[in-house]
């Protein structure tokens, strides 16, 4: 009777253990994914103001490339984040 | 030497993300039958309804981009900064929020919602490049008023 007791609270631990490693897997690969582009972000955003200090007169023009390079650099991290909900949920 | 953006100078001119913004949800209109459909057929109704809260994720989420970056370069190109990083984080937040709360629902179907947000970003964002580097490269192609009143008499 404690043999079955011990091999079922293992089963429940391994199983609670699998868990735990499966939601710190989830997590990281989303946490690193965001790290990415967070530096793309912060660099493109840079360049850009920078740009436009230089020349006033482009500031649409650069605005417009920076606001479609930060989705695009956002899209590596949407890409994470539906990787670590498939990992999660499904 | 010209008119000097400082850090704390606001950047001038019109803003430029809001006229991108409402272009691609203009596009994001014309294309959601299509996702839907694919959706439905798929996965049945509750992949649509999924793919559907995926759609106005991905909108919200250029709508989102879009007003923070306006508001903030109308005040200075410092915040126009912040904004763009903490925006991001702040719209990283809110798309997991937006999921975590209908995860358990019983119309979610996961996979269709993820695909229907990577898709849809991906190809919203391509279709408004292809059109605006058109724009930027042949400048003249672009259509007028004036051009549409001549084509009209």
């Amino acid at each position: 009777m404690s043999i079955l007791a011990q091999a079922a609270a293992a089963t429940t631990d391994k199983a609670t253990a699998q868990a735990i490693a499966g939601a710190t897997n989830a997590g990281m690969a989303y946490g690193l994914a965001a790290i990415g582009p967070g530096i793309g972000i912060g660099y493109l955003v840079g360049q850009s103001v920078q740009a436009m200090a230089r020349q006033p007169e482009a500031a649409g023009m650069v605005r417009t490339t920076m606001f479609l390079g930060i989705a695009f650099t956002e899209a590596l991290a949407l890409i994470g984040f539906v990787v670590f909900i498939l990992l999660k949920f499904v | 030497m010209g008119a000097l953006i400082t850090s704390t100078a606001q950047v001038e001119g019109p803003a430029p993300e809001a006229v991108i913004a409402r272009d691609i949800i203009k596009r994001a209109a014309y294309v959601t039958p299509a996702f839907l459909l694919v959706a439905g057929l798929i996965w049945g109704m509750n992949g649509a309804f999924s793919a559907a809260y995926g759609l106005t994720i991905v909108v919200c989420n250029f709508a989102l981009a879009a007003a923070l970056l306006t508001w903030s370069a109308n005040i200075s190109a410092g915040l126009m900064m912040g904004a763009a990083l903490f925006g991001y984080l702040i719209r990283l937040a809110l798309i997991f929020t937006a999921i975590w709360l209908v995860r358990d629902a019983a119309w979610v179907v996961m996979l269709p919602l993820g695909l229907t947000i990577i898709i849809a970003h991906l190809g919203l964002l391509f279709w408004e490049m292809k059109f605006i580097s058109a724009s930027l490269a042949f400048p003249a192609l672009k259509p007028s008023a004036v051009s549409k009143e001549s084509s009209a008499q």
